[in-house]
């Protein structure tokens, strides 16, 4: 902010990109700010003030809802992290076939959502699933995965985190990889252990790293739809509804203002849990 | 003024030709996925294109329940919507604002075939009829197999009380009482929803109190039993071990060939076992829901889907001509000989041939005797909640207390009248 060069390039050399922009991104904000202002039915809009916010607030599923989306952002960034940063030390140790198992690590998040969730609601099956079956081969009887209300919701962290880890490991391969040599060895001459190593050099120096990883799963958490609708619908009832199921489900049954104004609710919600959080780790790059 | 004179030059070359050859026309369908829906399309749609060979269709398939409903009404809002459609009648209609959307069909020669206690179902607010009926009117019900009622000398229960004493034996017997299938979200709302015949035998008034914000679930024992009756079920563990993921052909199928004893669905189900599994339909029964009362017992009806034609349909008046076979004698015996006859279709002149399965047969008797059948809510009132086929699986899977849904319910409702703008909300 401190210096604000001219820029090199003339207007009309931003114009296409600008345009795209406006009529793509910046129209369509600021138009669904003042649909979730209307009672909307793509047919015409009437405007009724606040009433929407108000009815999304009285949702009664809108409290647990929220409170899964919370819980689903902080289990699926957590793990993907973590899970993350070891497989990513384990890819890079040098073991065996290790471009091979890398592939094999990143693969999941290449195939489509809808079809992991579909794979999954069907090994999750209770009776028929190949998951149960497996269980009940050696003597445990599974849970109901996907429609005990209890699990629903961690049974589904637990396939996003499977599809999604592959990505965490590869942004920290690249971390690992821009870490240089010279810190392990300096470090070992020192006497330190692997265990040592690992957390004085490794975690603080892959920290970059580490911000791109929590802030993307932080945000694909908070967001996530397509994984869920795919295996539980919000179900069983409303025990694994995060924002973004509640919201479309009031598209769904045609209340279009009011899903919008959800829809506003659920962009002020990343942008107050997400702002500060990138700041904090700015300024915590700043002072290392 | 250029594109107007040559389309005016098209228009005459068009007549002209039109006198030697009929102009090739493709009309856009597009239709749920259930089987008995697309079997009696496939067949209206093949015959009439057998009589008029210079007219052919292109049937599209969509989601049903709460997917399908936003498919429509969305198509219709853009302007993309298929030359012909099929969707439900009665609040559901109300919903697309057929004043707007959807070509008006009160004076088309079809009409005068349909009966009009239909005809009332797809009326818009302006007293202007927007639909023919396609397919049969439903019953909603329990289905039960036959030959387990015979193996353990069951008889057909009239009460709530009877029905639950039969769901003992049927346990006893190592077979599944009540067939669940919450993997279908929309079939969990049947214990409610064909509970309504008991509800207006107690309450008359309640369609009309409950529109106008007078009645409420919560507060009226008589509607709050639906509810109830969803919590016996699942205290007694008188469900399938997979009842939170199965679906509703798993259910259709369970109830044909025996896994289950009872089944509550609509009876357009009789369609679906016909075509998965012909070799059962023998073994399929059906009865109204039974409430607190044997001497007051009759059915739940549910008015058949219609098809409509978009307002936007540059293809009206070739749609119109269709609709006009689908609603007529011959039309309708060619959907009964395609689908099979699941319920007495509101055509007149159209009767069900004599040897109907059993699950027909069970049903008929309720719609031949006065006062042995209402109609379903949802055709007396355009007030609907559409949380309640997740409001009703909490309280199957043992999450919310009845009373506590009911309640939850109330709420939902009101949310929804006030999207819909009514007065008194």
């Amino acid at each position: 902010m401190a210096s604000r060069r001219p820029s090199p390039y003339p207007y009309w050399f931003v114009l296409p990109a600008a345009v795209v922009f406006v009529a793509l991104f910046l129209v369509p904000t600021v138009a669904s700010f003042w649909f979730s202002l209307t009672r909307w039915d793509l047919f015409d809009a009437e405007f009724i003030g606040w009433d929407n916010y108000r009815q999304f607030f009285k949702e009664p599923f809108l409290v647990q809802g929220l409170t899964n989306t919370l819980i689903y952002a902080v289990v699926t960034s957590g793990a993907k992290t973590v899970l993350g940063l070891l497989l990513a030390v384990l890819l890079t140790s040098g073991i065996w076939m290790q471009g091979f198992l890398r592939s094999v690590v990143f693969f999941p998040v290449l195939v489509s959502t809808i079809g992991v969730g579909i794979t999954f609601a069907a090994l999750m099956h209770p009776t028929r699933g190949v998951i149960n079956l497996g269980l009940e081969s050696i003597g445990i009887d599974g849970p109901a995965w996907l429609s005990d209300p209890a699990l629903a919701l961690y049974s589904v962290a637990l396939i996003d985190i499977w599809k999604g880890v592959g990505l965490a490991t590869l942004i920290y391969i690249a971390g690992l990889a821009a870490i240089a040599p010279e810190y392990y060895e300096a470090s070992r001459i020192d006497g330190a252990t692997r265990w040592q190593q690992f957390w004085r050099v490794t975690v603080p120096l892959v920290r970059p790293a580490t911000v791109t990883v929590v802030t993307l799963s932080l945000i694909g958490g908070l967001r996530s739809f397509d994984i869920i609708w795919a295996t539980t619908r919000g179900g069983p009832g409303f025990a694994s509804d995060v924002l973004a199921s509640v919201i479309y489900k009031q598209y769904q049954a045609g209340f279009y203002g009011l899903a919008t104004a959800g829809n506003v609710i659920l962009f002020l919600l990343i942008a107050i849990i997400i702002l500060p959080l990138t700041y904090w780790f700015n300024k915590r790059e700043v002072d290392l | 003024m250029k594109t107007l004179r040559y389309s005016a030059v098209m228009a005459a070359a068009i007549a002209w030709t039109s006198g030697m050859a009929q102009a090739e026309l493709t009309l856009s369908v597009l239709i749920d996925n259930n089987p008995e829906t697309i079997a009696s399309m496939e067949a209206v749609t093949a015959a009439y294109t057998a009589a008029n060979p210079e007219v052919t269709f292109d049937i599209e398939q969509r989601a049903g329940g709460a997917d399908g409903d936003n498919i429509v009404k969305t198509r219709l809002a853009t302007g993309e919507m298929a030359d012909i459609f099929n969707y439900n009648s009665g609040s559901l209609f109300q919903a697309l604002k057929p004043q707007e959307t959807m070509a008006d069909l009160t004076a088309i020669e079809g009409q005068a075939n349909v009966l009009d206690s239909f005809k009332q179902v797809v009326t818009a607010p302006d007293g202007t009829v927007r639909g023919v009926p396609f397919g049969p009117a439903m019953g909603g019900g329990i289905f039960y197999n036959r030959k387990i009622y015979a193996d353990l000398g069951l008889t057909v229960p009239k009460s709530w009380d009877e029905f639950m004493a039969n769901n003992a034996k049927v346990a006893e017997a190592g077979k599944v009482p009540v067939i669940t299938t919450f993997g279908d979200t929309w079939t969990s709302q049947l214990f409610v929803l064909g509970d309504y015949f008991n509800v207006q035998a107690e309450v008359p008034t309640f369609a009309a109190e409950y529109t106008a914000n007078k009645a409420k679930y919560a507060s009226t024992p008589a509607a709050m039993r639906g509810f109830e009756y969803l919590e016996a079920v699942f205290k007694a563990n008188y469900m399938n071990e997979d009842f939170g993921v199965a679906s509703f052909e798993d259910g259709m199928r369970m109830v044909a060939t025996g896994e289950g004893a009872h089944y509550p669905m609509l009876t357009f189900g009789i369609g679906t076992v016909k075509q998965n599994h012909p070799d059962s339909l023998a073994d399929l029964g059906f009865f109204a829901q039974p409430g607190p009362d044997a001497a007051k017992n009759g059915l739940t009806v549910w008015m058949p889907a219609a098809l409509y034609v978009p307002a936007a349909s540059p293809n009206a008046e070739e749609a119109i001509k269709f609709l006009n076979f689908v609603a007529s004698v011959e039309g309708c015996n060619t959907m009964i000989g395609a689908a099979g006859a699941s319920g007495p279709y509101l055509i007149k002149g159209c009767e069900l041939p004599a040897d109907v399965p059993p699950a027909v047969a069970d049903m008929l008797p309720y719609f031949q005797t006065e006062g042995m059948t209402a109609p379903a809510l949802e055709f007396l009132s355009p007030v609907k909640g559409p949380a309640l086929e997740q409001i009703t699986v909490e309280v199957g899977s043992g999450i919310r207390p009845a009373a506590e849904a009911a309640a939850l319910y109330d709420q939902d409702v009101e949310k929804q009248a006030k999207q819909l703008g009514l007065p008194n909300w």
